[in-house]
């Protein structure tokens, strides 16, 4: 079994074209690509008002926000 | 590929836009100093954050549709005589050429031997240097909007400027095909609009929305100057946007190409701007450094001497003189930059007063105004000069230079970002919770690492005072 084109080095190289391995499946690749990128900005945009929700919930504490602001780790 | 003389040039092609890529990385060093250095610290690691990560997103969006569209797009689509999409095999990103390949036979139908054979060794380094442009355009939106933008917000504006909306004015105005170039004798040689007009009119775009930050303006309406943590870190990051902008220039040539091969007569070797008209890397090299000069002493006398502005008129005075930097008198250079450094400072602040506009950067300015005014500058210096060797094109004038900087810093820049922040603003996702933006974004990201690190210190103290190391 090979998961590539290239079977040897020891041919004129201009007969040579892709030598990445799985040659063909490239537009799965491209379907997985897209859904990995558009998928963390789903999980980024969640995540990031998960942690907003969070910070405030504790910024709401009495005289936690005035300690923030003065640059005091809470 | 098929002759000596024929491998060496591309071989010799391939290297040279490697070596660009290697130089611009360091114009995003010299960003992401340059915010961090410009926010105050309760928002540094943030604004860091903010700026790398439009990094990886510019770059795999590009490579599954911008490289694509800068080959498809020159004709508008349908605004060149009816004309539409071009085919680019080789760019879409299911291409066997977007991956290793040595210019053999291709295995799939939709390229050629042809395609293969031109395609194999320069597509890679050619998408990376466009690449790095993109991040550079993301890159100058991120700076004028720190310390209030929501991150999920700002990187889906980096996209749609590093992927989408400067690579389609590259497509229109950069490019020997692009339609802009044919009707209006458009040229912008080295990006003062197709990257810094637009990236310029996108910042301002979502400004606009985004609102300052609290604290910025009195409530007479004077605004207060919210001073860099670490003024230090900023002239360093613009000192390596200087340098990374070495590679930006050279990135925006042919190296070598035939004489033949660009509509002129006889059979020697030049390099070409992004047009394919002759230029030299020596004209531009001394009309870099003429503008650089011509910016700053500008920039020194108008600021007063202020190092933030001074090295930021630097940069402003290169932007507005780029756009004809393959064609100027050194000394034309000179002046073009001082005149663009002084707009760019007059303008930031006056738009400042005027519309209450929180440009925390001055990136609006430098960028926008600054490709603006550089634009307009070379319809009149270059009035009547070829913008293509080919047949058949408009001539360079004032008026095709004013409208393309309009379709640069306008259409392309400030609309669809300020149409994408509104949406955003409108479900409540584009700035901070007041809260967090009056405690520091770093609170939100990093107060787990403050609580554990009183934690430590507690902890060395105690065991400081066991081994009678405190007295």
């Amino acid at each position: 079994m090979s998961m590539t084109n290239v079977d040897s080095w020891a041919v004129d190289l201009t007969t040579i074209g892709p030598i990445y391995p799985m040659v063909g499946t490239e537009g799965l690749l491209v379907i997985l690509g897209v859904v990995f990128w558009i998928g963390w900005h789903i999980w980024q945009f969640r995540f990031e008002k998960r942690t907003y929700d969070e910070d405030i919930k504790l910024l709401s504490e009495p005289g936690k926000l005035e300690q923030a602001m003065r640059n005091h780790k809470l | 590929m098929d002759t000596d003389i024929g491998a060496l040039t591309v071989i010799f092609t391939e290297f040279y836009y490697w070596l660009t890529v290697a130089l611009m990385f360091l114009i995003h060093i010299g960003f992401c100093m340059y915010e961090v250095g410009a926010s105050r610290q309760k928002n540094m690691m943030h604004t860091l954050m903010k700026n790398t990560m439009l990094i990886p997103l510019v770059t795999v969006s590009f490579f599954f549709f911008g490289w694509w569209i800068y080959f498809a797009f020159p004709n508008g689509p349908f605004i060149y005589k009816g004309m539409g999409l071009i085919a680019a095999p080789h760019a879409v990103p299911w291409s066997e050429l977007m991956g290793p390949h040595l210019g053999g036979p291709p295995v799939s139908d939709a390229v050629t031997a042809d395609d293969t054979a031109f395609w194999a060794r320069i597509n890679g380094v050619f998408w990376a240097a466009f690449l790095l442009f993109s991040w550079t355009a993301a890159s100058i939106v991120s700076g004028a909007v720190i310390e209030r933008v929501r991150s999920g917000a700002f990187w889906v504006v980096a996209v749609m400027v590093g992927s989408v909306t400067w690579i389609i004015d590259a497509a229109w105005g950069w490019h020997w095909d692009g339609w802009m170039v044919k009707l209006l004798g458009y040229h912008d040689a080295y990006a003062s609009g197709v990257i810094h007009a637009i990236a310029g009119g996108a910042a301002l775009g979502v400004l606009v929305h985004l609102g300052p930050r609290i604290g910025k303006f009195r409530k007479d309406g004077t605004a207060r100057d919210i001073v860099p943590h670490n003024p230090w870190l900023v002239t360093i990051g613009l000192f390596l946007i200087y340098t990374g902008f070495w590679g930006f220039y050279v990135a925006c040539n042919v190296p070598i190409i035939g004489a033949g091969d660009i509509g002129s007569a006889g059979a020697t070797f030049t390099a070409t701007n992004i047009y394919l008209t002759p230029t030299t890397l020596s004209a531009i090299t001394v009309n870099f450094l003429m503008s650089l000069a011509g910016g700053l002493m500008a920039g020194y006398t108008i600021s007063k001497g202020d190092a933030f502005w001074t090295y930021s008129l630097g940069l402003a005075g290169i932007i507005t003189a780029s756009a004809g930097n393959d064609l100027y008198h050194p000394i034309q250079a000179m002046f073009v930059a001082a005149i663009g450094a002084v707009c760019v400072y007059k303008l930031h602040f006056w738009v400042e007063r005027r519309f209450k506009i929180d440009d925390a950067v001055g990136a609006v300015a430098v960028h926008g105004y600054g490709g603006f005014i550089g634009l307009v500058l070379a319809g009149i210096l270059l009035w009547g000069h070829p913008s293509s060797g080919f047949e058949g094109y408009a001539a360079i004038t004032p008026w095709g230079q004013f409208i393309g900087a309009v379709i640069m810093f306008w259409v392309l820049g400030f609309l669809p970002a300020w149409i994408l922040c509104g949406f955003f603003k409108s479900i409540g996702i584009l700035r901070i919770p007041k809260e967090i933006e009056l405690a520091g974004l770093d609170l939100g990201d990093y107060h787990g690492r403050y609580l554990t690190e009183s934690e430590v210190t507690e902890a060395e103290l105690k065991e400081a005072r066991e081994a009678g190391l405190l007295r």
